[in-house]
Parts: structure tokens; C-alpha cells; sequence
């Protein structure tokens, strides 16, 4: 697995290689990158700073990472996520799965961003017109998490 | 005179995003007196302060809580030297 917390940008193309180098078993490679938008809740983004938890945060990444390779059939998978002031269109985060077959490399990479919107200590602050706002949490991301969990039922 | 059975444990908070700035500092470290160290009681102690502390902290108020990095619920047991983080529900991604 690789995890990194960095402030750089990243370059997709490269990681992907890296993270696929040499093994010919891998017949899927899913990826995800998020980016910075412009505007959040009608209103114009100038910069987006997100700040971290250090210690916490690369535990908790490498956590979720953990889960993802034992709950789906997966060879490795890296997750990239920047911190500091960023613009729109800049990239944010990265997430690479491997596998033989598309199926569990796209479930894994669903899941470790469902499970990153809602674990890893990250919190966004957004620049706007109007002056500076942290953003708040979404129903839609606890709710998307969520659906990874067991049913509960009468044991 | 204390008792002597009576434990205090001494925590180093951390305050992390939008409490930061509400607490206005980074972190601070807090004593806590008598045999009940739980995060239930440390967040019952911050909010006697009063003032954001109150508000923040208050009913209907969503904070996480973490303990040498881990997340916890209110009645984890506290001890002494832990790191306590307070942060709000997290926006990354």
C-alpha cells in the first residue's frame, strides 16, 4: 500500500505506473481524482485550503487502505491526498486499486473514497467573494459510507 | 487535603479547524481531578468555560473526539499523558 499526505501535486500517470510496476497479474487498474470546483453552494471558490491531522490522518488513511485490500480482491492500492491552499482546477486526491478483474478494482476505489469522505481527518476552508468558510460535512457522504456496512438485524 | 486514592490525569488537548478558531488556540493541556477521566467529563469541563467553549461543545453540536489518534466515543476512559483531539465532522476528499 502507499499513502501520502503531501502538499505537492502529484502526477497520476507516474503513481499509476509505480504502483503497477512488474506485476502481471494485474488485468484492472480503477483510478479516482478529485478536483477543485469553482463554486460550492452558489457561491465562487477562490482558494480551497484543507488542513490535516498529522499522525492521525496517515493512520487513518492507511487504515481505510487496509480494509480495502482485505474486503475486496485486490493486489495494492495508493491513495495520494494534498493539504494546503489550492485553486480550482488544481488536483486534490488520488486513488489507485489493482486487481485481475475491473469489478473489484472499481467496487475497492468506490469504497475507499466513500470511506475517506467520512473517516480521514481532513477539513476543507473555503476562500470566497464574501470573505473565508469552512465547508460542512454532507449527509450524502455518510449516507454513501453507510452503504458499505452490513445490514443490522435481530441477532 | 486531596485523598489519596483520588487520581488527577493531565491531557494534551488539540484543537483542530473551525475549533481552533473558535477556542482561539491550537491546543492546551488540562488537568483533570477525581476518579472520573472520561472524555464525557473533559468536554463537560471545557463547556463550564463558558462562551464558545459552551457553544461549540453544546447539545446537538457535532464533534469527534480522538484519543492518541484514534477515534472514541464519551464514556472512553481518559489517562494521563493522552493526546485528546476535537475536531468537527471531516471535509477531505
Amino acid at each position: 500500500m502507499t499513502v501520502r499526505v503531501q502538499t505537492a501535486d502529484f502526477d497520476a500517470g507516474r503513481e499509476i505506473a509505480a504502483l503497477r510496476a512488474g506485476d502481471s497479474r494485474v488485468g484492472a487498474v480503477a483510478t479516482f481524482i478529485g478536483t477543485v470546483r469553482d463554486v460550492n453552494d452558489a457561491t465562487h471558490v477562490v482558494t480551497l485550503t484543507l488542513e490535516h491531522y498529522p499522525g492521525m490522518t496517515e493512520k487513518a488513511l492507511e487504515a481505510i487502505v487496509a480494509e480495502a485490500l482485505t474486503r475486496f480482491d485486490i493486489f495494492d492500492a495508493l491513495v495520494i491526498h494534498r493539504v494546503g491552499t489550492l485553486a480550482p482546477t488544481d488536483q486534490i486526491v488520488l486513488v489507485a486499486v489493482t486487481s485481475a478483474h475491473r469489478g473489484e478494482a472499481f467496487d475497492a476505489c468506490r469504497f475507499l473514497m466513500d470511506y475517506l469522505k467520512t473517516r480521514a481527518p481532513f477539513w476543507k476552508k473555503e476562500t470566497t467573494p464574501e470573505g473565508a468558510r469552512w465547508v460542512d460535512a454532507r449527509a450524502s457522504d455518510d449516507e454513501a459510507a453507510a452503504l458499505w456496512e452490513p445490514p443490522s438485524g435481530p441477532r | 487535603m486531596p485523598d489519596s486514592r483520588t487520581s488527577a490525569i493531565t491531557v494534551q488537548l488539540v484543537y483542530l479547524a473551525r475549533l481552533r478558531e473558535a477556542f482561539g488556540r491550537a491546543g492546551e493541556s488540562l488537568t483533570l481531578q477525581g476518579a472520573d477521566s472520561s472524555v464525557g467529563t473533559l468536554l463537560a469541563v471545557l463547556r463550564e468555560r463558558g462562551g464558545n467553549f459552551g457553544l461549540e461543545l453544546g447539545a446537538g453540536r457535532a464533534v469527534r473526539v480522538a484519543v492518541n489518534h484514534a477515534l472514541v466515543a464519551t464514556d472512553a476512559r481518559l489517562g494521563d499523558g493522552d493526546e485528546v483531539a476535537l475536531f468537527p465532522p471531516v471535509t477531505g476528499g
